[in-house]
């Protein structure tokens, strides 16, 4: 079972190896990782996608909590949550299959960033699924390189249900 | 108040009230040993070894209950504090290490002496600092104490680069930490107290599975109340030893591979286990589907990592232990039938009497037991006297023969079951308890890992004694290839004889003592005990000993394998 947690840390040195050391400890593969500024200046945020069972990841999300530098700990929780990925992808197209190429591209709402005589690179920015559907449609045609952010997301602004928590706080 | 970084690290400990530091000074850490040269009330006590200091650090924090102090240079000088920090961690001992470091500039270009150590110990710290800026450092001092005595205590590790210890500031000591990340429990859930109290009430054969957190709550007094108020047998583990008094008619022993039979049958057959500060540990369970499985299971601990890590909490109270048990004794007080439980106590004094601790006295040798055994009765009705041990089968005889009722008068290595603990821990330990008679019962395979702080002990005036249960092996890797590898004995043979115990505690300027003989045993460690000078008592045992009761590791606490009159020849 897949997990995202948002897991947010005081900006202070060495503290993604703090928290990824937790994960590589315990065995876990992490299968992606995003770090960046939040609102707060001196408060940073790792997103982590991790395959595990919900009572191991309970364990780490607890251990995870003890650190000094771990502020909060949150699972997102799909459904209450928004979860965006951005891909860059560099195809082949040689002159006779660009239009094809486009016109995908145009579905997915992906947008060509830079075109060179026999290949495009498309940029996306979207739901990481809709990511991983993009990528499967432009591989048969020549897929030369990409690379991935790795999931960010938020809670919901608006919640389907009012009782229920935007995300599940963990720690 | 002007001075350097040094200074400010010197007046940074006298403010958290630090009597004694343990180290070894090196290129890196030179300003900091200048500064103790120019006056401090920080007494420095100069270990041979900077695992030796770590350790001492930790026997003085286990002795006294406040967070012991190691110094130590950067590159060799703090890879030789890996050892310590990792058993201050597995422990739960609070341990605040200082590290010199190569200067700011030079830091990443594989300087001389230069070692990542906060990167090295990530893993086994509570947490750890890199000081990049002199005004940071009485902070980072404040915050490194407070991080390593709230909570589950542990190791903290604050390096600190040479020319940060060379830079000067106006040095004020902070009042108040400033660490937003840093919310240990303060108090256990109400509810769940209760909850506590009513599973207590219901049980008809509850047991109090106590751990090392006792002690470090300074909970004992409430442990015993409770105790006592309910009547429950209570058993501790070896961290908790001497957390409840052993000569205590409701201690029924202690748990897991090498308890007696008549303890772990108590846990297999509760129907209630109240866990106190333990941590389900796997020398302790054994097979954990098979540990106490009928038992509803309470889990008190200040660490909510803890809970149902092993073994599922039926009642989980997370929170500092004094506080917890004092509100659930009051609690039970209420609502307890009173004489609910003595069936439960007449049974389990009735497997102590038929199950007790045998071994078989006969022989040309003398037997380890028998050390032992000696030793308690030499010392039983003391409060003054302070264990420390090794790690092996010398430690788990002196954890089945030693009775200990005064809290932190037994300090040994749990967790991390680090061999050479003993002898500098008894040092530290001796350093926090002056007036005590500190006494380590080693393993001869032990004892040649730190005997190098016999000169520390004699040097410092910090007389301990050395009990050597010298039985010319590494005698716990002896027992496991006896039982588990067919007797093919591999690498075990350290010889009675080399070296000479004795000869090397007097040139060490210690007093020595051989005994090889039952007839000699007592008067030889009464005088040591007695002699008020460090002092080493080889005692040459039977190495075909071995550690009885034991459950095979992964076996199940019925599995318990007892004690055989018949024990092979030695081969070697």
């Amino acid at each position: 079972m897949r997990h995202t947690l948002s897991i947010l840390v005081e900006n202070k040195p060495a503290v993604l190896m703090r928290v990824t050391s937790l994960f590589a400890r315990r065995g876990f593969n992490i299968e992606s990782l995003a770090v960046g500024p939040t609102a707060q200046h001196d408060v940073s945020c790792i997103t982590i996608r991790v395959d595990c069972e919900s009572s191991p990841l309970e364990q780490i999300e607890k251990q995870m909590h003890k650190l000094v530098n771990v502020l909060r700990v949150a699972e997102l929780v799909p459904g209450e949550s928004i979860e965006r990925e951005l891909v860059l992808m560099k195809v082949a197209a040689p002159p006779n299959k660009r239009a094809e190429l486009m016109a995908l591209g145009e579905v997915f709402n992906a947008r060509v960033v830079d075109l060179g005589p026999d290949s495009i690179v498309f940029e996306l920015t979207g739901p990481p699924e809709d990511c991983d559907s993009f990528e499967e449609l432009v591989r048969p045609h020549g897929l030369q390189e990409l690379v991935r952010t790795g999931r960010i997301g938020l809670g919901r602004a608006q919640r389907p249900n009012h009782n229920r928590p935007r995300q599940r706080v963990l720690a | 108040m002007r001075g350097n970084g040094a200074d400010a690290i010197l007046r940074s400990l006298e403010a958290e009230g630090v009597d004694i530091a343990f180290g070894l000074p090196g290129g890196a850490i030179l300003p900091l040993y200048d500064a103790f040269a120019r006056g401090t009330t920080v007494r420095h006590v100069l270990a041979r070894h900077e695992q030796g200091a770590g350790h001492m650090a930790e026997g003085y924090a286990r002795a006294s209950g406040r967070a012991g102090v190691a110094i130590a240079t950067s590159g060799p000088g703090a890879t030789n504090l890996v050892t310590p920090i990792a058993d201050a961690w597995m422990d739960s001992t609070p341990l605040v290490c200082i590290t010199g470091q190569v200067r700011r500039h030079l830091i990443g270009s594989d300087a001389f002496q230069e070692c990542d150590i906060t990167g090295i110990t990530i893993p086994i710290v509570k947490h750890s600092w890199l000081v990049q800026d002199v005004e940071e450092l009485p902070h980072v001092i404040k915050a490194a104490f407070h991080v390593a005595r709230t909570g589950r205590c542990g190791p903290v590790l604050v390096d600190v680069p040479r020319d940060i210890q060379e830079a000067e500031l106006d040095f004020s000591y902070p009042e108040t930490v400033s660490l937003p990340g840093w919310k240990p429990p303060r108090r256990g859930h109400e509810r769940q107290i209760l909850a506590a109290a009513n599973a207590i009430a219901a049980a008809e054969r509850p047991i109090l599975y106590v751990g090392g957190g006792v002690l470090n709550a300074d909970a004992t007094e409430e442990l015993r109340a409770l105790a006592e108020t309910a009547r429950l047998p209570v058993v501790t583990t070896l961290m908790a030893k001497s957390g409840f008094p052993e000569t205590h008619e409701l201690h029924v022993g202690w748990p897991g591979m090498h308890g007696p039979k008549w303890s772990n049958w108590a846990l297999n057959k509760a129907d209630l286990l109240v866990a106190v500060g333990s941590r389900f540990d796997d020398r302790v369970t054994g097979k954990v589907s098979a540990f106490a499985p009928g038992a509803t299971v309470v889990h008190l601990d200040i660490d909510a990592a803890e809970i149902s890590k092993i073994r599922h909490a039926d009642v989980p109270v997370v929170g500092p232990l004094k506080p917890i048990l004092a509100r659930l004794t009051q609690l039970v007080r209420e609502s307890m039938q009173p004489g609910r439980t003595e069936p439960w106590l007449r049974q389990i004094a009735e497997w102590k009497d038929q199950f007790p601790l045998r071994y078989n006295p006969e022989g040309d040798m003398l037997k380890p037991q028998l050390v032992l055994e000696t030793l308690q009765e030499l010392t039983a009705g003391r409060d003054d006297v302070v264990w420390t041990t090794g790690v092996g089968q010398h430690q788990m005889w002196a954890m089945q023969y030693l009775l200990c009722d005064r809290p932190r008068s037994f300090i040994t290595s749990g967790g991390l079951g680090t061999m050479g603990y003993g002898i500098p821990a008894a040092i530290g330990a001796k350093a926090a308890r002056p007036d005590a008679t500190v006494v380590c019962v080693d393993g001869d395979g032990c004892f040649q890992m730190t005997q190098q702080e016999l000169a520390t002990s004699v040097l410092e005036d910090l007389p301990i004694v050395v009990v050597i249960v010298n039985n010319g092996y590494l005698g716990m890797v002896r027992q496991w290839q006896d039982m588990f590898f067919e007797e093919r004995f591999s690498q075990i043979n350290l010889t009675h004889t080399v070296p000479d115990y004795a000869a090397l505690a007097r040139a060490y300027g210690a007093a020595g003592f051989t005994v090889e003989s039952a007839d000699d045993l007592e008067g030889a460690l009464a005088e040591a005990i007695a002699c008020g000078r460090t002092a080493v008592v080889d005692a040459r045992v039977d190495p075909r000993e071995h550690c009885f009761p034991m459950i095979p590791a992964g076996a199940a606490a019925l599995d318990l394998v007892e004690f055989q009159d018949t024990v092979a020849e030695v081969t070697t």
